[in-house]
């Protein structure tokens, strides 16, 4: 055999595994696609492909408020989304910019607290702050999911810090003697230099309401109306729903991934600068 | 400037007892005034609500809720108890206010000295208005982290503490306030959980075992298949480079409470692949894919492979396209092979960037909740555990014991266990790793 001709089929074989690999990371897709559209309902059918297909799951999904209201959980996790996206990327890029750029006494020790804060397990501390929450009566609202998903960016930063680090120091000098103050400097120098970074930040924070559907429950117990997409979704799987709603599941799960994705592909690049960034320059 | 050898003169010491003395006696009215408020503050603080919230802390509550005879009205009277859920709360709000109160006053004599220093030396010392607009030059770093320190304070350390404390307790599901006190146990749950040899620990060791190997195979696995489907990817003459990395990546962009629960659905005894695999007569039998215990343990491996190979393949791409083409056409003129090529140039680069990312994997796959609690639920459930199933990772045995039974304490001992492991993991590892001692010189 040539060695083209070897190079040839070793090319041929590694389409064959990629495209092997498409199929399986798509294959739940599709399946869910297919559910979606699925006329019988029930969570377990004995085909791989619907007999009938409606958009019927999507029309119920949004018009039957009987029980669950997608539409206002729709609105609710876009509302908590936005308010904690801003809130968070605020905390965790002022964070970052501190502990990169500025030097006091305290910085190393807050450093260090913040990677062991970060070894105990999250869940740990769920129904603690869910005393916290009820003891000062902000239990089942949005603002208390908003605090809750905001305040632990300060423990964030590690990442952005990264990416500020790669950014000269000798600009900042350069701005001080010019006369600028370290706020000038943050928000004309390192800021506009920062595009990536700020925009995964943007990214990471803005979806991550729309997949937790641990402290949310938790926090809007059986208050259906609070809930947002996740929980809203998660409990239509629990026993007593999930023969009547696993199509309409799967129609809000459609619905819910369809934008998501379209966001995260049209941001892929930034994210993966986001990553690497953070930690190939450490 | 070195002011702790500064000898004392008489304003700055009034400032130990009356803060901001010092300040206000040089002219410093403002300031010295905001210092003094803040500890009258505290002290009022204290005197009203913060001891008898102390005293709290220590007998967590005597009289349970329950029935009195009222004598005046002739008949059983409820009355509430104390809420020990509460007194603890306050007591540890009260400690950490107080935490933060010796850092203040600590700034206080900073203060109080440094402006003893500056009028020593004869210069006028800045105003209010100057020292507010310090803090966005100097001191911008106190306004940037205000916000953020309140969040972790509130949100993270305050529940935090309340929990390790709740592991000294015995607030379990028969302890429940406000209709039961729970009170001090002392190490009791930590004993039982480590050397008693009952249910607890029955379940323990089993259950961090099979968490510790877990770990171990599914960031192996994630990471070795991850970084060779990166290399498949990025081979030369393959096409459409884009569009395999964005086919993988939507397992990142699609929640995994959606992907997983499908998968969980999928396979299901009765579940699409079962079905599909005796259609095609592939086997007579349904398969236990998470019913049959050692399958299912199989199974939240490979499935995690799906979740885990994208994110080590982004990462990996990213090194692979900034390793310098050069070193590998000075390789091929040197006539090496590629896979020593691949062995002395990219292995090397890959792993030297990739072990911090490798030691978080592993410490985020001790704790990886999402997939064990979506696709298992902890099942199949071990009778022999107490309320766990064989795939339980300690982390959901730790959410199943907060969220059904109730068993706080114990669900805290196992948070705090945990928190060792991992300290002790990420310490032997992070600071032996060879991009931990490189990055020291950066700082």
């Amino acid at each position: 055999m040539s060695a083209k001709a070897k190079r040839r089929l070793g090319l041929a074989g590694s389409y064959a595994i990629l495209v092997v690999l498409s199929v399986v990371w798509l294959f739940p897709v599709l399946w869910v696609v297919l559910t979606s559209l699925r006329e019988e309902k029930g969570s377990f059918v004995p085909n791989f492909f619907p007999e009938g297909y409606t958009f019927d799951n999507y029309i119920e999904l949004f018009s039957d408020t009987s029980v669950f209201s997608f539409g206002q959980w729709f609105a609710n996790t876009l509302i908590v989304s936005i308010a904690s996206c801003a809130l968070t990327t605020f905390i965790i890029i002022s964070t970052a910019y501190v502990m990169s750029r500025m030097r006091f006494s305290m910085r190393k020790s807050m450093m260090k607290l913040a990677l062991i804060l970060g070894l105990f397990p999250g869940f740990m501390s769920m129904i603690a702050v869910y005393f916290v929450l009820k003891s000062v009566g902000l239990t089942q609202s949005l603002l208390a999911l908003v605090l809750v998903y905001s305040a632990g960016g300060g423990l964030q930063f590690y990442i952005s810090k990264g990416f500020f680090d790669t950014i000269p120091y000798a600009m900042d000098e350069a701005a001080m003697i010019d006369g600028a103050t370290k706020a000038q400097i943050f928000t004309k120098i390192t800021l506009p230099l920062s595009k990536p970074i700020i925009v995964y930040t943007i990214l990471t924070t803005f979806m991550a309401p729309w997949m937790d559907f641990i402290f949310a429950r938790v926090i809007m117990g059986d208050n259906y109306s609070k809930y947002t997409v996740a929980v809203g979704l998660y409990t239509m799987l629990s026993r007593e729903f999930i023969d009547i709603y696993f199509t309409r599941f799967a129609a809000g799960a459609v619905c819910i991934a369809i934008p998501i994705t379209l966001l995260f592909i049209s941001l892929q690049k930034y994210y993966v600068e986001g990553i690497t960034g953070g930690s190939v320059k450490g | 400037m070195d002011t702790q050898k500064i000898k004392s003169d008489l304003p700055t010491r009034i400032s130990y007892v009356i803060l901001g003395y010092s300040n206000f006696a040089r002219g410093q009215r403002m300031k010295g005034i905001l210092w003094f408020l803040g500890e009258l503050l505290y002290i009022l603080f204290m005197i009203f609500l913060g001891i008898p919230a102390l005293g709290g802390l220590i007998t967590l509550g005597e009289n349970e809720q329950g029935w009195v005879y009222d004598e005046a009205l002739g008949i059983n009277v409820r009355t509430e108890g104390d809420n020990s859920m509460l007194l603890l709360l306050y007591g540890v709000a009260v400690i950490m206010i107080t935490a933060a109160f010796v850092f203040y006053y600590l700034a206080a004599q900073k203060s109080a000295r440094e402006a003893q220093a500056e009028e020593e030396r004869g210069r006028r010392l800045p105003g209010f208005r100057e020292d507010m607009h310090s803090l966005l030059d100097k001191k911008f770093y106190i306004t940037l982290l205000a916000i953020p320190v309140i969040g972790v304070v509130l949100f993270t350390i305050l529940p935090l503490v309340y929990m390790v404390l709740i592991s000294f307790t015995n607030y379990d599901s028969d302890h429940q306030p406000p209709g039961k006190l729970f009170d001090w146990v002392g190490f009791d749950n930590f004993s039982s959980m480590l050397f008693e040899g009952g249910t607890l620990s029955r379940s323990f060791f089993p259950i961090l075992a099979w968490t510790l190997v877990w770990a171990v195979l599914a960031t192996a696995t994630s990471y070795i298949f991850g970084v060779l489907t990166a290399i498949l990817i990025n081979k030369k003459g393959i096409k459409f480079k884009p569009l395999w990395r964005t086919i993988l990546i939507t397992t990142i962009a699609i929640p995994q409470f959606v992907s997983l629960l499908i998968m969980r659905n999928m396979l299901n005894d009765y579940g699409a692949i079962n079905e599909l695999l005796l259609k095609f007569g592939i086997i007579s039998e349904r398969i236990g894919f998470l019913s049959d215990s050692t399958l299912a343990k199989i199974t939240v491996l490979v499935v995690n492979l799906w979740v885990g190979i994208p994110y080590t393949m982004l990462i990996t791409t990213g090194i692979l396209l900034n390793i310098p083409q050069e070193q590998y056409e000075a390789a091929t003129v040197d006539g090496a092979s590629k896979f020593t090529m691949f062995r002395k140039i990219t292995l090397p680069q890959i792993l030297f960037v990739t072990t911090p990312y490798l030691i978080t994997q592993f410490i985020g796959n001790i704790n990886n909740f999402n997939i064990i609690y979506l696709l298992t639920d902890g099942g199949p459930l071990n009778s022999s555990y107490y309320y766990a199933g064989s795939t339980d990772l300690l982390v959901t045995w730790l959410y199943k014991l907060t969220a059904n039974q109730r068993d706080y304490n114990i669900a805290s001992t196992i948070g705090i266990l945990v928190f060792i492991i991992s300290a002790v993991i990420s310490l032997l590892t992070y600071t032996r790793s060879k991009s931990y001692k490189e990055e020291g010189g950066y700082q």
